[in-house]
């Protein structure tokens, strides 16, 4: 192997180094457990990197300079909050259903990090290559639903009720076009294995890339995953489920100290590893962009990518209002559930018409076409105009 | 490994699935009966992915711990059940109900018992691929894949028809 090679290879090199001072019968659990060991350090540590981001960036976008107070431009902030969290009193509401309001982020965590064992990192750094595994991560993030409406019920109080019921509602809605829209892709590839998706994206046709992002029910299919992706970790403009001006804090409005950090942190990290998943079935997963820049090893590209995927997450944040339930719902099943169904249509069509420019102009054509109409159509039933305003007698 | 002639990680399973179940029948707190109903579920699964069954596993998890464990709570909630009851929680005819329970067990265990092969083989356990699945599903069971889309629309049908408002005659008028 060359150094480019080894570069590319060498979390993998390192885990059999270290798995081979073990006896034969117990290198298998050892690859396992390092391989689970690197997962539970990186995450967090992006997690971390994360909230000192998105609040630098948020600050810079409302026109305010973020934290600037812990280490080099407020680098180390993380640090300042995990010693808060784990230092501040842990109070449990006198008449909250004890046993439920422990488990609620114990199960949203553990469901989390289960996730991540489906994800391809890199080139052969997958933990779990189990021929259904796309899923797999969907099962598992349904479950995420459960632990949330946990610490809603089990808190007792009105507020964490109300934003439990919202956020399950909303994330059982945009479940549907989140797993229709990435049917599209498991459609074209032929496999659920997140494996074989990466790998069917790794051609080049000169310096272009054969990712999915770049065929139009790709696109298509990449926008509406993104916008699902958004609603299902309750992340803005889908927030309302945990909106400070709306319902205090929502569902995790009687946590303190570390279970509110393990919440915040369950929350993250889903956000992680669904943009994971977006980056796996739409944009080439650890695919280099160009041909010429495979030298760049493969986990640097899927870190580059991710990295790509939390900036825009955050710019959305900053940038977009908040929607109102009764938005949230309408989109969800008026908007977005026609177009991922077009697009499975779209996403068969171009298989059947087979090489060539005609299968792009239609496919292109139908789909801007259906997403302009729908648009219209449902906009002219709201009934948009001036302002009316009522006034109290 | 072996217990009785089963395997150690089928007898914690086990323990698990019938703990949750014994649990969800017999605990006084509506929600922590549907949470423990959801540790049934999840022990069901884990048995699925056992015997190799990797899409009736995930399959189970996907639709019994996403969905059906999601509606219980919501009906649980939705409808006054989740107080404490007003009647006694557990009947005076237990033993009536005891011995119907024994002797449904017994039947369903005869007929398992019955149907269990003389010699059990250890053969090559077939390897079903999500693949072989769809195929099958494509050709084979064609039929009730329609028929379930047919029941599944109709459902969902109902339900809007169910949850929809009123008709506008009824709503009060603006100004």
């Amino acid at each position: 192997m060359n150094m480019v090679q080894k570069l590319d290879q060498i979390f993998v090199l390192l885990q059999h180094w270290v798995a081979g001072f073990f006896p034969l019968w117990l290198q298998p659990l050892v690859s396992a457990i390092l391989a689970v060991v690197a997962i539970v350090a990186a995450f967090p540590g992006i997690f971390a990197l994360t909230t000192v981001l998105e609040r630098k960036g948020l600050g810079r976008i409302q026109n305010r300079l973020g934290p600037n107070r812990v280490g080099p431009f407020g680098l180390f902030q993380p640090v300042a909050d995990g010693i808060k969290s784990l230092t501040k009193e842990d109070i449990v509401p006198l008449s909250a259903d004890a046993v439920v309001h422990f488990l609620a982020p114990v199960v949203l965590v553990v469901a989390i990090f289960l996730g991540f064992a489906v994800l391809p990192v890199g080139r052969n750094m997958v933990l779990m290559d189990v021929d259904a595994g796309l899923l797999f991560f969907f099962a598992i993030g349904a479950s995420t639903e459960l632990s949330i409406f946990m610490a809603g019920w089990s808190s007792r109080n009105k507020y964490s009720l109300l934003g439990a019921m919202r956020a399950v509602a909303q994330m059982i809605s945009y479940e549907v076009p989140l797993l229709l829209s990435s049917v599209v892709a498991v459609m074209i590839t032929g496999s659920l294995s997140p494996v074989r998706i990466v790998e069917a994206q790794g051609g080049f046709t000169g310096i272009l890339p054969h990712w999915y992002v770049f065929t139009p029910w790709g696109f298509a299919g990449f926008c509406l995953f993104v916008v699902a992706a958004l609603a299902e970790t309750n992340r803005s403009p889908f927030d309302l489920p945990e909106g400070e001006s709306e319902l205090v804090a929502g569902y995790f409005t009687e946590y303190s100290g570390f279970k509110f950090a393990l919440f915040f942190l369950g929350e993250y990290l889903g956000m992680f590893s669904i943009a994971g998943f977006a980056i796996t079935l739409f944009l080439g997963g650890w695919g280099a962009p160009f041909s010429f820049l495979e030298f760049v090893p493969s986990w640097g590209w899927f870190f580059l990518k991710l990295l790509g995927a939390i900036f825009f997450f955050i710019w959305l944040r900053g940038t977009l209002p908040r929607l109102r339930q009764d938005q949230l719902m309408n989109f969800a099943w008026k908007f977005m559930l026609p177009m991922t169904l077009l697009n499975l249509v779209v996403a068969g069509a171009w298989r059947f018409f087979g090489e060539g420019w005609l299968r792009w102009v239609v496919c292109s054509l139908v789909l801007v076409t259906a997403y302009v109409l729908l648009g219209r159509v449902l906009m002219r039933r709201q009934g948009l105009g001036a302002r009316v305003y009522r006034y109290a007698e | 490994m072996m217990i009785f002639g089963l395997s150690i990680v089928f007898v914690f399973t086990a323990i698990i699935t019938v703990a949750g179940a014994l649990a969800a029948a017999l605990m006084r707190n509506l929600i922590h009966c549907a949470l423990s109903l959801t540790v049934t579920f999840g022990g069901l699964a884990l048995l699925y992915l056992q015997l190799d069954a990797q899409f009736a596993g995930f399959a189970q998890i996907l639709v019994y711990i996403g969905a059906v464990a999601i509606l219980v709570v919501f009906a649980i909630l939705l409808t006054r059940g989740a107080g404490h009851s007003e009647y006694k929680d557990f009947s005076n005819r237990w033993f009536g109900g005891l011995a119907l329970a024994a002797g449904a067990f017994a039947l369903l265990a005869w007929a398992v018992v019955r149907s269990l092969p003389d010699n059990v083989t250890t053969g090559a356990a077939p390897a079903v691929t999500v693949q072989t699945i769809g195929k099958s599903l494509m050709s084979t069971y064609v039929l009730p894949l329609e028929i379930v889309a047919v029941l599944l629309t109709v459902a969902l049908i109902g339900a809007v028809i169910v949850a929809m408002p009123e008709s506008s005659s009824t709503k009060a008028g603006g100004r």
